[in-house]
């Protein structure tokens, strides 16, 4: 294929960047999902979707989305682990899709922990 | 947005000769193993630049930093990071005192000091993608100013202050234009990348990692002179270079961004790559002309200027690797945002490659005018093993050598020349109290001795007599009359040697005589080596007093110069020892002592 112009150059530029974007230190924190098969079986897949799909709702691209393995906390799976900045990781439990959206709101962009769901704060 | 990891393995040279080869190799076989291969990405880079580190990684969205890594490590990282979501502190980088630096590859002190203009894709992009480099504003350079005329492109890069990379800092525009108003037809560009300094490898390293770079600048230098043709000049020793621009051209080529009327205009530009067999004095471009053209490479006398008449006589315009690759941001972020980084008559950044004695060697770029201190002790992390600095050496063997008093001196063109070094192309070579500059400035010279074509009397005898002269200081056999005639020698040389590979030849020793002559004057009145490098003037003791008579030192020599029984104090047989260290470093009594072999004699 050539490229004869600036918008072909333009496109190819957008296409490769979308390929890029997980290049990128997301600096302002983290949210791992917990996607063993304990939680996975549980519903994570639901979980990591609803987590996924909010965070481009609400156009948040510093925060990343990570799946981990098993931590150890199957009881309470699905697990969900949120990091924002300095602050202790907050471990959430059986986050439903409805939870995980709220997880978004609330504590990724208002810093507001959702107690009730709370398990642990704290490393694992 | 997917959700998933990317891995930036870092696959510069340096890395891929630690092993980076095998713990990619674990990391993809792991990573199938647990079936992550969908949602985990690799990608192979140009170097990071803190190349001591290697072979080491950087796993996104984290951005975490991995270094000195081994295939096994490979595997801990798939299982405890990537499956677990835990990250292996293990592997982090530590600071000099063992503590846990920031584990962000961005937090580095090593990366915060930075600039990174010419190294803006190393380390990020996959070299071998042509749509990574596009995505990354790519070709969009070449896009712009071929909207404008040659003139208006050639005012922008003076406005900008570019001067040439490859050493010398001729202004880039000013080449152009006399390039661009020789009258001709057919005009050609040709990329200087045979670099051949002891210690420098910035041209590799951005060859390597960001081809598509150097291309665009070609073809940007071709508009600007007229040309429709250039060549790449790149040493046969850089084999994973040419590999990448190889596969960079015959992208280029399948994108039309190559060949005939690209971006429908009328401006055509094809390259072709010339392999040269690694002799240094190809790097000076009349000779490098020649090599171009099949020819033995052996300079020629200027003018006529290679503008006027160069490859196949005709008016050609040579530019090295990083000059070329600034264009590109030049172009794309003006003039005037380059011409405000670095100092007046400096502008822009350099890339410098640190080795030598430094804890951080590797590939840095910084803006003209960072002081040495800066670079060597915030950015290299200063000398190891609690080791004092004693000097740096800058520009090759046409450079010279800077002592500890000028650290405070800023890195551009003028202030260089000043110190009686040269910016070069950018290696710097660091050297701590263990090292004698009389063996340093006969390391150069020899390289330059070595690598003289021959073609004039200056050069190739001159340079061979100077080298007699510091074997003989350097063997202890020096007179006082050696240091007048080295001078007379240099100054000679300098001034009637036919290319600039004879006429920087004698900086070496120009510049350790300037600030180091106690050290020429001590070997030869004392025969004392300062640093106690120099084999023929000193000896190894055995202090009676801390031997313990463990027999270390008699099993480490090779010649059987240690005398003593088991449980006695050993001695040396100064006849048959032949000064190799092994009992020095055997001893873990500190019992072997280095003294001055003068000083042994009056005992």
């Amino acid at each position: 294929m050539k490229i004869k112009n600036l918008e072909e150059l333009q496109r190819i530029k957008e296409e490769s960047l979308k390929n890029l974007n997980g290049r990128e230190s997301k600096k302002r924190g983290r949210v791992v999902v917990g996607m063993g098969t304990c939680g996975i079986s549980a519903g994570a897949k639901d979980t990591l979707r609803a987590i996924v799909d909010e965070m481009e709702k609400q156009s948040i691209d510093d925060v990343a989305v990570i799946q981990s393995g098993c931590m150890g906390l199957c009881e309470v799976e699905p697990t969900v682990e949120v990091q924002i900045g300095d602050e202790e990781p907050v471990i959430y439990g059986h986050v439903n899709e409805k939870q995980a959206r709220r997880i978004v709101k609330e504590h990724v962009v208002k810093g507001n922990v959702l107690r009730e769901i709370l398990v642990k704060r704290g490393k694992i | 947005m997917t959700v998933e990891n990317t891995i930036l393995i870092c696959a510069g040279g340096a890395c891929i000769s630690s092993g980076e080869q095998s713990v990619k190799s674990t990391l993809e076989e792991e990573i199938k193993k647990h079936g992550l291969d969908s949602v985990v990405k690799i990608v192979e880079t140009g170097c990071m630049g803190s190349c001591n580190l290697g072979p080491l990684m950087v796993i996104y969205p984290e951005g975490v930093f991995y270094q000195n890594l081994k295939s096994q490590d490979a595997k801990e990282i798939v299982e405890e990071h990537l499956l677990k979501g835990r990250v292996v502190q293990r592997l982090f980088y530590k600071g000099p005192t063992g503590e846990i630096k920031p584990r962000m590859k961005e937090e580095l002190p090593f990366f915060t000091k930075q600039v990174k203009v010419v190294t803006r894709n190393l380390g990020i992009i996959d070299p071998s993608n042509i749509d990574e480099y596009i995505a990354n504003d790519g070709y969009f350079a070449l896009n712009k100013i071929l909207e404008w005329s040659p003139e208006r492109l050639i005012e922008e890069i003076k406005k900008s202050g570019l001067r040439g990379r490859g050493g010398a800092g001729f202004p880039t525009g000013l080449k152009w234009e006399f390039t661009r108003k020789s009258k001709s037809s057919e005009k050609y560009v040709i990329c200087n990348a045979d670099e051949g300094d002891p210690g420098a490898f910035m041209d590799r390293s951005v060859l390597e990692g960001d081809p598509h770079s150097v291309l665009e600048g070609m073809m940007i230098a071709g508009y600007a002179i007229g040309a429709q043709y250039g060549y790449i000049y790149v040493r046969a020793e850089y084999p994973l270079a040419i590999e990448r621009l190889k596969k960079a051209m015959s992208q280029a080529y399948e994108y039309g961004l190559l060949g005939k009327r690209i971006f429908n205009t009328n401006f055509s530009f094809d390259v072709e790559l010339r392999i040269g067999a690694g002799a240094f004095v190809c790097g000076e471009e009349t000779a490098l002309i020649r090599s171009v053209e099949g020819m033995r490479g052996q300079p020629v006398q200027k003018p006529p200027y290679p503008a006027q008449k160069g490859v196949w006589d005709k008016p050609t315009v040579i530019n090295n690797v990083e000059t070329l690759a600034n264009l590109p941001v030049i172009i794309n972020k003006g003039a005037d945002w380059f011409s405000s980084i670095g100092t007046e008559k400096s502008r822009g950044t350099k890339v410098l490659a640190l080795s030598g004695k430094i804890n951080n060697a590797g590939l840095i770029e910084v803006p003209m005018g960072t002081t040495l201190r800066e670079i060597i002790f915030d950015i290299g992390g200063g000398i190891p093993n609690g080791k004092k600095f004693k000097a740096v050496q800058t520009g090759g063997p046409s450079g010279g050598c800077i002592p500890d008093e000028y650290l405070d001196t800023t890195v551009d063109y003028d202030s260089l020349t000043k110190l009686g070094t040269i910016m070069g192309s950018g290696g710097m070579v660091v050297m701590d109290e263990d090292t004698c500059m009389v063996d340093v400035a006969r390391y150069f010279l020899e390289f330059s001795a070595e690598e003289s074509c021959g073609k004039c009397t200056p050069c190739r005898e001159g340079t061979k007599r100077m080298l007699e002269i510091l074997h003989r200081i350097v063997d202890g056999e020096g007179k006082l009359e050696d240091i007048d005639s080295l001078e007379e020698l240099a100054i000679s040389i300098k001034d009637t040697a036919l290319c600039g590979l004879g006429q920087t030849a004698p900086n070496p020793v120009l510049s350790t005589l300037r600030y180091f002559r106690d050290e020429y004057e001590s070997h030869i009145k004392e025969k004392r080596c300062i640093a106690r490098s120099c084999k023929a003037m000193i000896a190894y003791t055995i202090d009676s007093e801390k031997c313990v008579g463990c027999g270390a030192c008699a099993r480490a020599c090779g010649v059987n110069a240690v005398i003593g029984k088991i449980k006695e104090v050993h001695k040396i047989n100064q006849e048959a020892c032949i000064k190799c260290g092994s009992c020095y470093v055997a001893c873990n009594f500190d019992a072997v002592k280095k003294v001055d072999a003068v000083d042994l004699v009056e005992d």
